[in-house]
């Protein structure tokens, strides 16, 4: 991912924490309660910081780069000699604790830990990683790194146990240039019947790069046992909000159908933070005021990554739309009002009074009544008891 | 090392296999390699108490493997530029890994090659390595020089 060049320093760390951390996570360790308000909590630390500003230990060095290389078996040339670079795999291995672990460690991700724990999720497995290189790491390159919590997963059973899976996601620098992305799966789980229980799971992963792998297996959601396999199991994918939350939520029956969760991250937090306060927020760039929508780290007019925000006024009008007939999608569709049952809805694209464009629903009116340059005014609706979002009905029609 | 650099590269096109010997000293050396130090990873007496057989090789080496199978098929001027994978069943010490792999795509200069590594007990590890391939493509100039892809 680029960024425009020559857009002083630092903004991209600053503006990422004023944005990620203010949501309000679970509090305490108490792990009592329903598993509806375990989730609710666990997923509160969603787009909040793992670590700010961490730093690797050791400056990009010739011999780690050796003894990788040994222990890997890799050969390659490109890795030694003058011009040597860091093998690209060694990402992560740069922004590890070692023994001596990194202080400063987010208290987010602990928290998050000893609340999984503290439900009985004592163990651990690592089981994706993701990670795009964007510069190669030479020696004498000082590694510095932010880690987000990226998602927190429904409960999933799986043939290791049941448990939740957490995807972090680590933003790499060498010598303060972006150098490449890491994002990481784990899966937090209760042993299925094992004896091995109260395992503890080793010390408190570090910096939130949990560096703890595990006996991988990832039979997410599909059938229990022996789910050493682990190559078809797209269960495992925790976190994809847009997924869909039918089936996967287990033990309590049939849940009614519901919206698919928004991912929030940190690109995006302060979104969903105004939306939790009932302010619809739209971006504008600190450096030519050009307003944009969806949120996005850095403008698409001039490419500043620093940016504030305006509070939408909440007047629109219908600027386009679909009506969604089929297939249906009962999360999305309101009751039918003759027959009570889910039926075809409007999504519409909304011109707010400020001239941003946002895809939302039309409510409170008959889908075939919605009409391009139909005056539309904002109100937050409670979709359950953990999401709100932004919808639009119809103004009233004596106008403005 | 196969001097692949210069020649097409086509989806489709399957690399030849490389088998890792999983020994003890492998997954304990490249756990401390990577800064590793769970216990899992080298104390098997540890390892059991937590319900695993013995020790087994962790996520970083895993990944170290996986690029290194690339570039060891594409030769030293591949680049490597993203690495996604997924772990299945674990490495033990005395079991044997089959890194195999096949071409998926290749746009321009740049491949995507799906891996994966099996072992006795079913598949460790399954992804995609995302590798740039200087001259490689089929409009490209003959190899410009090795450095060219090394930006």
């Amino acid at each position: 991912m680029s960024r425009a060049p020559g857009t002083g320093g630092g903004s991209e760390g600053g503006g990422a924490s004023a944005r990620g951390d203010d949501r309000e996570a679970g509090r305490g360790e108490g792990d009592r309660g329903t598993p509806e308000e375990l989730y609710a909590r666990l997923k509160a630390f969603e787009g909040r910081a793992g670590t700010v500003g961490g730093v690797g230990k050791d400056l990009v060095n010739e011999p780690m780069i050796r003894h990788w290389c040994e222990a890997m078996g890799d050969t390659n040339p490109a890795y030694a000699g003058k011009d040597a670079v860091a093998p690209p795999t060694m990402l992560q291995a740069w922004t590890m604790g070692g023994l001596s672990g990194h202080e400063g460690r987010s208290h987010a991700y602990d928290e998050l830990l000893r609340l999984l724990d503290g439900a009985g999720c004592t163990s651990v497995v690592a089981t994706d990683c993701e990670q795009e290189y964007l510069r190669p790491l030479r020696p004498g390159d000082e590694v510095t790194f932010d880690v987000v919590i990226e998602s927190v997963s429904e409960r999933k059973t799986t043939g290791l146990g049941t448990g939740y899976f957490i995807t972090t996601r680590m933003d790499v620098r060498a010598a303060g240039e972006p150098a490449g992305t890491h994002r990481f799966r784990i899966l937090k789980y209760a042993p299925a019947g094992r004896s091995a229980r109260r395992g503890e799971a080793g010390p408190a992963a570090g910096a939130g790069t949990t560096d703890r792998s595990e006996v991988g297996g990832s039979g997410g959601g599909g059938s229990g046992g022996g789910g050493s396999e682990g190559s078809r199991s797209e269960g495992a994918e925790g976190g994809k909000g847009a997924r869909g939350d039918r089936g996967a939520r287990g033990d309590r029956g049939p849940s009614p159908v519901r919206r698919p969760r928004p991912v929030v991250n940190r690109d995006n937090a302060g979104f969903w933070e105004g939306v939790s306060r009932h302010r619809l927020l739209i971006q504008r760039c600190d450096g030519c005021g050009t307003l944009r929508f969806p949120w996005l780290p850095g403008c698409n007019a001039c490419g500043c990554p620093d940016w504030s925000t305006v509070e939408a006024c909440g007047e629109g009008t219908v600027h386009s739309y679909v009506v969604m007939h089929h297939p249906p999608f009962p999360a999305f569709a309101e009751p039918d009002r003759a027959t009570g049952r889910p039926g075809p809805y409007a999504v519409a694209l909304v011109e707010l009074a400020e001239g941003v464009r946002m895809i939302s629903n039309v409510v409170d009116v008959p889908y075939d009544r919605v009409r391009i340059g139909m005056p539309v005014r904002l109100l937050f609706r409670r979709m359950d008891e953990e999401l709100e979002l932004p919808v639009f009905r119809a103004a009233g029609e004596r106008g403005r | 090392m196969s001097a692949e650099a210069g020649r097409t590269v086509r989806a489709g096109d399957e690399l030849p296999p490389l088998e890792i010997e999983i020994t003890r000293t492998l997954v304990v050396a490249g756990a401390i390699a990577s800064r590793d130090y769970q216990d899992v990873h080298h104390d098997a007496e540890l390892a059991r108490q937590r319900g695993a057989p013995d020790i087994f090789m962790n996520i970083l080496t895993t990944n170290g493997l996986v690029g290194r199978y690339i570039t060891d098929h594409f030769g030293p001027a591949a680049v490597l530029r993203g690495v996604s994978i997924r772990l299945g069943a674990p490495n033990h010490p005395g079991d044997t890994m089959v890194l195999t792999g096949t071409v998926e795509d290749v746009r321009g200069d740049t491949a995507r090659v799906r891996v994966v590594g099996a072992n006795g007990i079913g598949r460790h590890v399954t992804g995609t390595v995302t590798v740039t391939l200087p001259g490689a493509g089929a409009a490209q100039e003959p190899v410009a020089g090795a450095e060219a892809g090394r930006a």
